[in-house]
């Protein structure tokens, strides 16, 4: 089976993440979150990073669990309906505005509820994308002018895990010494060794790469280096204020779309004039197949149906919490996340023939 | 294919010049095995043929160094990289990716290889070094073994013509050992590659060798010549090699095989003579462990051992690495996790005692010894074990002169040699006197006379009353100084018994002497030597 491009997930659940984020309806975020798990788990292929869902979704309901805590004890949204009533600690005159306890009201429940479910989809996303492609063999996939930093981030992803493995190997040994470590001696007896252990590794890894032919074909001319570094930054820019203006529906048509187009073309000019001189080849890279590419679509149309949606006013994207009333379930961009369940049918096709 | 001429090579700040006047030439498909004490210069010589020294590490360089033609002044590693491949002594650090296909593949890459050739020579690379089962694996679930392996495999996709391995058995169990060397010597033999060598487990490489460089170190000229010959003037051999000295083989055989044919002679001679069973141990029991368990999440790394030790034993614990040696040593010591079961020394649970109570009883010099230093100065590391320990004042330094004498009060503990560093976290180790003192891997990085001092040094522990707990790879070191052996498989005890009888009981475990003169049990030159003398 050849293997689906990382970015064509990416791209995936990019479409989703953006749905997520223009709603706070919480019928619709379920269904996200839902098709989201549902072509993770079909999906995934037998790899070390394929249970990143889990740890997500268990992430996603901790952040929502916190989102209520919060609402209950600091408040901030008022209403009519009011369930329980917590002892209210008075604060000076300075800190208006500001309330410990107090009434909870139903409407504040269910607009927390709602914030707090949408930040938790968002995160479903993420961790479904997390499943489906390891984000490191994304990194491979950068073009050839960003190596050096791609480099760079797959050995710090690496060191990490060491790190942590050495800090801890450290410690036991430091019980040895019959010395329990701690305050801030332990900061000094514990951090000496670990970063002698760390900065002895860079240096045979650094030894290592040089030995094997990192960097053989560096050196690009000044002039080069800084064009691309101008256009991607200008690019990256564009992308980030072009990428606001189409999540944020407030936001002047103008800094949506065509922003984000200028930056892309920014950026892919940028990269190809950096590229065009380096000379390295890629193992097995990532290929965009015609599976790849539908997947990718999927998901944007998804992503693309909410926007059109939201544009045209009819679909109850944000239902209102007060008064409190229950949310539908609007037609168009549910009909639209449904799309993104096309990878199953695709991976389905793939395992039967 | 290698040639060095009249190089020397110092580096930045030291007084006296690392290698000086090294004249060298090795030709093409030649295996050739470096051979010195520690600090002799083996290091610096593997990596001056890749231009590491002095492109990477600094210092000055004087002579000339050409491989495949190619001077390595006009030369960085990186333009090397085609030409030599180069794997380090820690296999794990030099490791840029991190599953083994995308680390088979990392060269070519660099070396701008094309797409489909680098998948052929993956593929080849895969089945020469037997990586199959492991290709999609991560780097960081391998063992030892195979991540030695993998690194060997990483330096041959990018085919190139010389191989230079730095210490690439002295992580592994003899088992592992044994694969890796074989796919070396067929990588000479089926290739004809040029692969120079440095190893101070000469049991297990000598008889690999075409040829043998001596480094004497301290700025002597280097010998070279036929295996036997070098290795019999080198104050570092293989027990095999000193056997035959012994025994007058001219020249000394380097291969069991050689030995064994010499052999005849000898065994009639021993023939009358019981070889020496390890002395009988009447003390009282220190160390009682029952049932000790040890599971990391899903994994069971110990299982059920039960292990009783007496003071005056000296047990060495072998097996495969990740058996659970480490595992078991950490669980009797009371500092590392036990999941189940129970352990007393000396009427009381360790890990029921606090840090300090507990290494007064049991103390453990661990696999990493600089894990346990955090100073900046022998002296202050000496004092800081006296206050921990509450003994008085000059008791550590004591011990570390006893075990290696001459170690300056103001060096860094990290610019020690590896047999210093040992001695002095051994020193702090027993300054509170401990009844049982636990070690993990204590001769890795040792040279023959580095292991023979400190098989003097537990001997002498136990003669006090100590009780010693080891656990090594090194059947040699075994041979020399345990008195009882248990051998581990999967986190249990397969074989607990006197040294002569386990080691002897298996051809992994056995030591070369054993081999030599098999069927009876002798284990070591020494003692053969004694018996020798005293008829």
């Amino acid at each position: 089976m050849t293997r689906t491009h990382s970015g064509a997930w990416w791209l995936w659940a990019l479409g989703l993440a953006v749905v997520a984020s223009r709603t706070t309806n919480p019928v619709l975020l379920a269904l996200v979150a839902a098709v989201a798990g549902f072509v993770a788990v079909t999906c995934r292929a037998a790899a070390p990073w394929s249970s990143a869902y889990g740890m997500f979704l268990k992430l996603g309901l901790a952040v929502l669990g916190i989102r209520l805590v919060f609402h209950v004890l600091v408040g901030g949204f008022t209403g009519t309906t009011v369930l329980f009533t917590l002892p209210e600690i008075p604060l000076p005159d300075w800190a208006a505005g500001i309330r410990i306890g107090g009434p909870v009201t139903a409407e504040g429940l269910a607009h927390a509820l709602y914030l707090g479910l949408q930040l938790a989809t968002l995160l479903c996303c993420v961790g479904a994308a997390n499943a489906l492609a390891d984000p490191r063999r994304l990194l491979k996939s950068v073009p050839a002018a960003l190596y050096e930093v791609s480099a760079a981030v797959v050995v710090a992803l690496t060191l990490a895990p060491q790190l942590a493995v050495s800090a801890r190997s450290v410690r036991r040994a430091r019980m040895l010494r019959g010395d329990p470590a701690r305050g801030r001696r332990a900061i000094r007896t514990l951090l000496v060794p670990v970063l002698e252990d760390g900065l002895d590794r860079s240096l045979h890894l650094a030894a290592a790469m040089d030995s094997r032919g990192y960097g053989r074909t560096a050196g690009l001319p000044r002039r080069t280096r800084v064009l691309t570094a101008l256009l991607v930054f200008g690019g990256l820019i564009g992308l980030c204020v072009g990428a606001y203006g189409l999540l944020d529906s407030a936001a002047p048509a103008i800094i949506g779309a065509p922003t984000l187009l200028l930056g892309v073309l920014l950026a892919v000019t940028g990269l190809l004039i950096g590229s065009r001189r380096v000379r390295r080849t890629r193992y097995r890279p990532d290929k965009w197949t015609v599976r790849s590419v539908l997947i990718a679509c999927s998901g944007l149309a998804a992503g693309a149906v909410t926007i059109v949606a939201d544009s045209l006013g009819t679909a109850d994207l944000v239902p209102t919490t007060s008064p409190l009333s229950f949310p539908d379930l609007p037609l168009l961009p549910s009909a639209g996340v449904l799309i993104a369940l096309l990878p199953v049918a695709l991976v389905r096709r793939e395992t039967r023939s | 294919m290698i040639r060095f001429d009249n190089v020397s090579v110092t580096y930045n700040g030291a007084d006296r010049p690392t290698l000086s006047g090294i004249d060298l030439f090795v030709p093409e498909g030649e295996l050739c095995l470096v051979v010195g004490s520690t600090g002799a210069g083996k290091s610096t010589l593997l990596r001056a043929v890749n231009g590491l020294v002095p492109h990477f590490t600094g210092g000055k360089l004087t002579g000339r160094v050409v491989v495949d033609g190619r001077d390595t002044a006009t030369h960085p590693p990186r333009e090397l990289a085609d030409v030599v491949g180069l794997v380090g002594q820690d296999p794990v650090a030099g490791f840029v990716t991190d599953s083994v296909e995308e680390e088979l593949a990392y060269s070519m890459e660099s070396l701008a290889v094309p797409e489909t050739v680098m998948r052929k020579r993956v593929e080849e690379t895969v089945d020469l070094l037997g990586l199959a089962d492991l290709r999609g694996r991560a780097l960081a679930t391998l063992s030892g073994g195979q991540q030695q392996r993998v690194a060997i495999g990483a330096a041959l996709t990018a085919h190139p013509r010389v191989l230079v391995l730095d210490e690439p058995t002295s992580a592994l169990d003899p088992g592992a050992a044994e694969d890796v060397l074989a796919a070396v010597h067929r990588l000479v033999h089926d290739l004809g590659m040029t692969v120079l060598v440095a190893e101070h487990r000469l049991e297990r490489v000598a008889q690999y060798a075409d040829r043998v460089i001596w480094l004497p170190g301290g700025g002597a000229a280097p010998v070279d010549g036929d295996p036997g010959t070098v290795l019999a003037e080198a104050p570092v051999a293989p027990p095999v090699v000193r056997l035959g000295q012994l025994a007058g083989w001219s020249p000394p055989p380097v291969s069991i095989r050689d030995a064994r044919r010499l052999a005849g002679p000898l065994r009639e001679r021993l023939e009358p003579i019981t070889p020496p069973v390890s002395e009988s141990v009447s003390g009282r029991e220190i160390l009682a462990a029952t049932g000790v368990t040890v599971r990391y999440g899903n994994t069971t790394a110990v299982s059920g051992v039960d292990l009783k030790v007496t003071t005056g034993e000296r047990v060495a614990v072998m097996g495969r690495n990740g058996s659970g040696k480490s595992s078991l040593l950490w669980a009797l010591q009371g500092s590392g996790k036990r999941s189940g079961g129970a352990v007393v020394v000396d009427g009381a649970d360790p890990a029921k005692l606090k840090p300090p109570a507990r290494r007064a009883k049991i103390g453990m010099v661990p696999q990493q010894p600089a894990d346990l230093l955090y100073l900046h100065t022998v002296a202050t590391e000496c004092a800081q074990a006296d206050t921990e320990s509450g003994r008085p004042e000059g008791t550590c330094r004591a011990l570390v002169d006893s075990l290696a004498p001459g170690i300056p009060d103001d060096r860094h503990p990290r610019d020690l040699s590896e047999g210093q560093r040992l001695a002095l976290v051994l020193g702090i180790a027993l300054t509170p006197s401990p009844d049982v003192l636990l070690l993990d891997e204590p001769t890795r990085g040792l040279d023959y006379p580095a292991k023979t001092r400190l098989a003097e040094a537990l001997r002498a522990l136990s003669r006090d009353g100590h009780a010693v707990v080891l656990a090594t790879h090194d059947v040699e070191f075994v041979a020399e100084v345990a008195t009882r052996v248990v051998v581990t498989a999967d986190g249990e005890i397969v074989a607990d018994g006197p040294v002569e009888q386990v080691v002897t009981s298996s051809p992994v475990f056995a030591p070369q002497v054993a081999k030599v003169l098999a069927p009876r049990p002798w284990l070591t030159v020494a003692a053969v030597e004694t018996a020798l003398a005293t008829r």
